[in-house]
């Protein structure tokens, strides 16, 4: 038998009835769409490494999207509730949404998660088998401590030699309390001591030689921080009550407050200076004066330790420098005798830079505080091969190591901003390297990555909201004791803060593109959080699904014809 | 906890992960109608092919599918159904350019004797279909009450013959009919065709004007269409990235411009009185939307027309005034997103 006859046609009709599904519109297509990753400036500017976007993503669910966010940030960084207090957050310079109203409060909901972790008890991960390798690791500050971590989290046996009585480095003995309370700090220390890292504390190292000699160690991570205050030398200096910050902050730590009067002059303008100033208000009781060479626009120090410095009833002498100090006798009543500074008047020069005017002033203190920045203690690579210091600092590798093979060095030791959140970037990137050193394998790359930059934003689609700022303990409270001056975030608020992230070049699941694309071409596989896909075979190339994208993470790439 | 919720997109982007599914559209549901299917002829970035799957979805989720639709001649029927293909995915017929309100008519009548009150009616055509050559059947199926939504696609102008002047095109618009000559240039100063306001003069039941650029806006209108029996009728402003010259990735851009500007107000009217009025959220000067058309090239193009584009402008703050577009006090989040921020009771999860 023949096949079955087809039905027959109308008349002049040559093709059967069909959707249009037949017809693959993708033909017409010159250019397509591609999802990307592309890089968030909050991340970018992050000098500890944080995926700054992703844990925020974790964050706006809540609930048990708290604690993945909270291990996306100890991946990098396992100082979360630490650095959410101190750390001067240039990913919140760096935020996108400055441009559009103001940048979202990372560094605020990077406390609560880092206290949430600590009331909650969360565990940081579990690190790999043993690799059988030892580092020894110098210091115990933030950088020396980022570098055990990671440094554990990979295996390795790691020994920690700290010349002080207790660990932390900077962050007790340079951050006063009222800005980091101790049990916070030794909350976050102690789980990575925890995951079996040995600390050694009251155990400088006095000859790193002698100690890498002994054959105990495969590698080394050294990170002494800078603890030697640097001097000024004053005319008639020695004679009256001078002290500097470093000491002063270093010997409240030991309990061991000094004994400042009643009248304090601060001298210096970098945030040490103005811890120093505020130290000294809560002991004495009386405002200090904090003399700076510069103008306050010039100040290093942070506009939010300003603020709040001024807040505490600190005053401030701008434009001037102490030329000289002279004995004064004791007052009535006092132990010690004062000083008599004398203080020149500053003038600023086309530069920028401040030019004596030859007016002098006095000003009478019962003590002075220098706050001059500070300078590392190198004494223990004396002897040492390869090493080489620049500029009171040791020079190191992409790698972190120094000149001599095995030994890496990171934190203020070592040339680069010196701050927290810079020392535990460098930890973490030294320990990636000693990794790779140690199973002699190439140190791991740094990707190019395309950053997310506010044009590529579409911010149409964002919710209009302002920032939640984080309360502050009453001044009075603020000017007699150390308890902690910025309040954290309750829940609301801090899931509040982590919603304004406009998740820079990054998909959050918003459906734009699978919802305004007039083909239907955009597939939408499942649940929030999938990658979307695009149909070939109907997609036009229109670039509607990349134009209206919130976060720019849609491009446009030409076909090849 | 306080009561203030905040969902990083709010109710601005299509979907929103945040948000219980209460809150979520018709088209971010990954098992949407699609009435209108991939395959179909229409150009790149083409808004009406985009609004009439909009439109068309939210009326399938409305009426749980038992929907009709009759569409007149013009590009949505010229780019869908060339035969022997059609890109519909619910029962559709075509009519002729003037009587698709007619034959919409004629299909409510039926089901009227079939006794079949379940199944709804929905004609649609383009500005041309429904301005110019389908009017007279429009406003008689307005006058006699039929319970038909019927929905206008807006381009302003007859794109699928190639873009000649409606009797929808806005002043100084230049079209293939609307050649810019000597010191005159584009589609002239006229009063044009308000059919929102000549419906809304029909008194019947539901008037609304949307835009592609507020999906959102545009599924409730035609959810809250459907809740309605009688005459109801919805215009849609749909960019034409060919008759506009405007880039095929902008259509939305230009339509929210559109809004923005003032040029087109967004309202919904009930028994010929207006009432809810989507707000200017970020108004922009009329040039804002202008520039970006090709069809007002000419406003800008040697020394330029600055008093066209006053003439424009003010068009646009008649709008403003004339629908009370702009609210002060109104909050910036815009009404819809307070609204579900108050139904939804969903917290972190």
């Amino acid at each position: 038998m023949s096949a079955p006859e087809p039905a027959p046609r109308p008349f002049a009709i040559t093709l059967d009835v069909g959707t249009s599904l037949a017809n693959h519109t993708g033909a017409w297509r010159v250019e397509r769409p591609r999802y990307v990753s592309r890089l968030p400036p909050c991340s970018n500017g992050c000098p500890a490494g944080e995926d700054i976007q992703g844990w925020l993503y974790d964050s706006e669910s809540g609930g048990e999207g708290y604690e993945h966010a909270w291990l996306k940030i100890v991946r990098d960084n396992p100082f979360p509730a630490v650095m959410g207090r101190i750390c001067f957050h240039p990913c919140e310079t760096a935020c996108n949404r400055a441009q559009l109203d103001e940048p979202v409060g990372i560094n605020s909901v990077e406390r609560f998660l880092g206290d949430e972790a600590i009331r909650q008890g969360w565990t940081l991960p579990v690190p790999a088998p043993s690799s059988g390798k030892r580092v020894l690791v110098v210091g115990a500050g933030p950088s020396g401590l980022s570098a055990a971590y990671h440094l554990a989290l990979g295996g390795h046996h790691v020994t920690i030699s700290e010349a002080a009585a207790k660990p932390g480095g900077m962050m007790r003995y340079g951050i006063p309390a009222y800005r980091l309370p101790r049990e916070t700090l030794d909350a976050e220390i102690d789980r990575i001591l925890a995951m079996g890292v040995e600390l050694r504390c009251n155990e400088p190292i006095e000859a790193l030689e002698h100690e890498l000699a002994r054959g105990e160690y495969d590698a080394a991570f050294l990170a002494v921080g800078a603890h030697i205050a640097r001097n000024v030398d004053l005319p008639g200096g020695t004679a009256s009550h001078i002290l500097d910050a470093v000491s002063m902050l270093h010997g409240i730590e030991d309990g061991e407050p000094p004994q400042l009067g009643r009248k304090v002059v601060v001298y210096g303008g970098g945030d040490t200076a103005l811890d120093a100033a505020r130290t000294a208000r809560r002991l004495t009781g009386v405002d200090p004066v904090v003399v700076y060479r510069r103008t306050r626009e010039r100040m290093p120090a942070h506009p939010e330790e300003l603020q709040q410095a001024e807040q505490e009833g600190i005053s401030f002498r701008w434009l001037s420098t102490v030329s000289a100090a002279a004995a004064a006798p004791p007052a009535p009543g006092e132990v010690h005798g004062g000083a008599r500074l004398r203080i020149e008047r500053m003038e600023l020069d086309a530069d920028g830079m401040p030019q004596p005017t030859g007016e002098f002033e006095e000003l009478d203190a019962d003590s002075l505080i220098l706050a001059l920045g500070q300078s590392a203690d190198l004494a223990l690579l004396e002897g040492l091969e390869g090493i080489s210091i620049q500029e009171g600092v040791v020079e190191v590798d992409e790698r972190m190591m120094t000149g001599h093979p095995g030994v890496f060095a990171g934190g203020d030791m070592t040339p680069g901003q010196r701050m927290a959140a810079v020392a535990i970037g460098h930890g973490r990137r030294a320990a990636r390297c000693i990794d790779s050193w140690l199973k002699e394998l190439p140190a791991p790359g740094v990707p190019e990555v395309q950053l997310a930059g506010f044009d590529e934003l579409n911010t149409w689609y964002y919710a209009d909201a302002p920032r939640t700022v984080r309360p502050l303990l009453e001044d009075i409270r603020r000017q007699s004791t150390f308890e902690e001056v910025v309040i954290g975030l309750d829940e609301d608020s801090a899931l509040f803060e982590a919603r304004r992230c406009l998740s820079c070049g990054n998909c959050f699941s918003c459906d734009n593109c699978f919802g305004v694309c007039p083909d239907n071409a955009v597939i939408k596989p499942g649940p929030p959080g999938e990658p979307y896909a695009i149909d070939l075979d109907y997609c036009k190339g229109c670039g509607m699904c990349a134009a209206e994208c919130p976060c720019g993470a849609i491009e446009m790439i030409p076909e090849e014809i | 906890m306080s009561e203030t919720r905040f969902y990083q997109t709010g109710t601005f982007a299509v979907g929103n992960r945040l948000l219980d599914s209460d809150g979520s559209s018709v088209q971010s549901d990954p098992d949407r109608a699609n009435s209108l299917t991939k395959g179909h002829r229409a150009c790149q970035g083409c808004g009406e092919a985009l609004g009439a799957r909009y439109a068309l979805d939210a009326a399938l989720r409305a009426t749980e599918g038992r929907l009709i639709a009759a569409n007149a001649t013009g590009c949505l029927e010229v780019f869908s159904t060339p035969f022997p293909e059609t890109s519909w995915r619910l029962p559709w017929i075509h009519s002729l350019f003037a009587n698709a309100p007619a034959v919409s008519t004629g299909i409510a009548a039926a089901l009227r004797a079939k006794g079949r009150s379940d199944i709804r009616v929905v004609g649609q055509g383009g500005d041309g279909g429904t301005v110019d050559i389908g009017m007279a059947s429009l406003s008689g199926m307005f006058e006699r009450g039929d319970d038909v939504l019927y929905i206008c696609y807006d381009n302003e102008a007859y794109m699928n013959t190639g873009v000649q002047r409606s009797g929808a095109t806005p002043p100084a618009a230049r079209t293939a009919t609307t050649e810019p000559l000597g010191a005159t240039a584009g589609n002239n100063f006229s009063q044009g065709k308000n059919m929102p306001l000549i419906a809304m003069a029909h008194e019947i039941p539901y008037v609304a004007t949307a835009t592609v650029a507020e999906l959102r806006d545009l599924e409730a209108k035609v959810s809250r269409a459907m809740e309605f029996h009688g005459p109801r009728y919805l215009h849609v402003l749909v960019p034409c990235p060919l008759g506009w010259g405007s880039a095929t990735a902008d259509t939305i851009k230009i339509a929210r411009l559109a809004k923005e500007s003032g040029l087109f107000p967004v309202f919904e009217a009930i028994d010929g009185r207006v009432g809810e009025v989507s707000k200017i959220r970020r108004q922009v000067p009329v040039e804002e939307y202008l520039r970006p058309q090709k069809r007002y090239a000419h406003l800008f193009a040697g020394e330029g027309r600055a008093d066209v584009i006053a003439a424009l402008q003010a068009r646009a703050e008649r709008n403003i005034e004339r629908f009370g577009l702009l609210d002060p006090d109104e909050d910036a989040q815009g009404p819809e997103l307070l609204e579900l921020l108050a139904r939804s009771e969903r917290g972190p999860q």
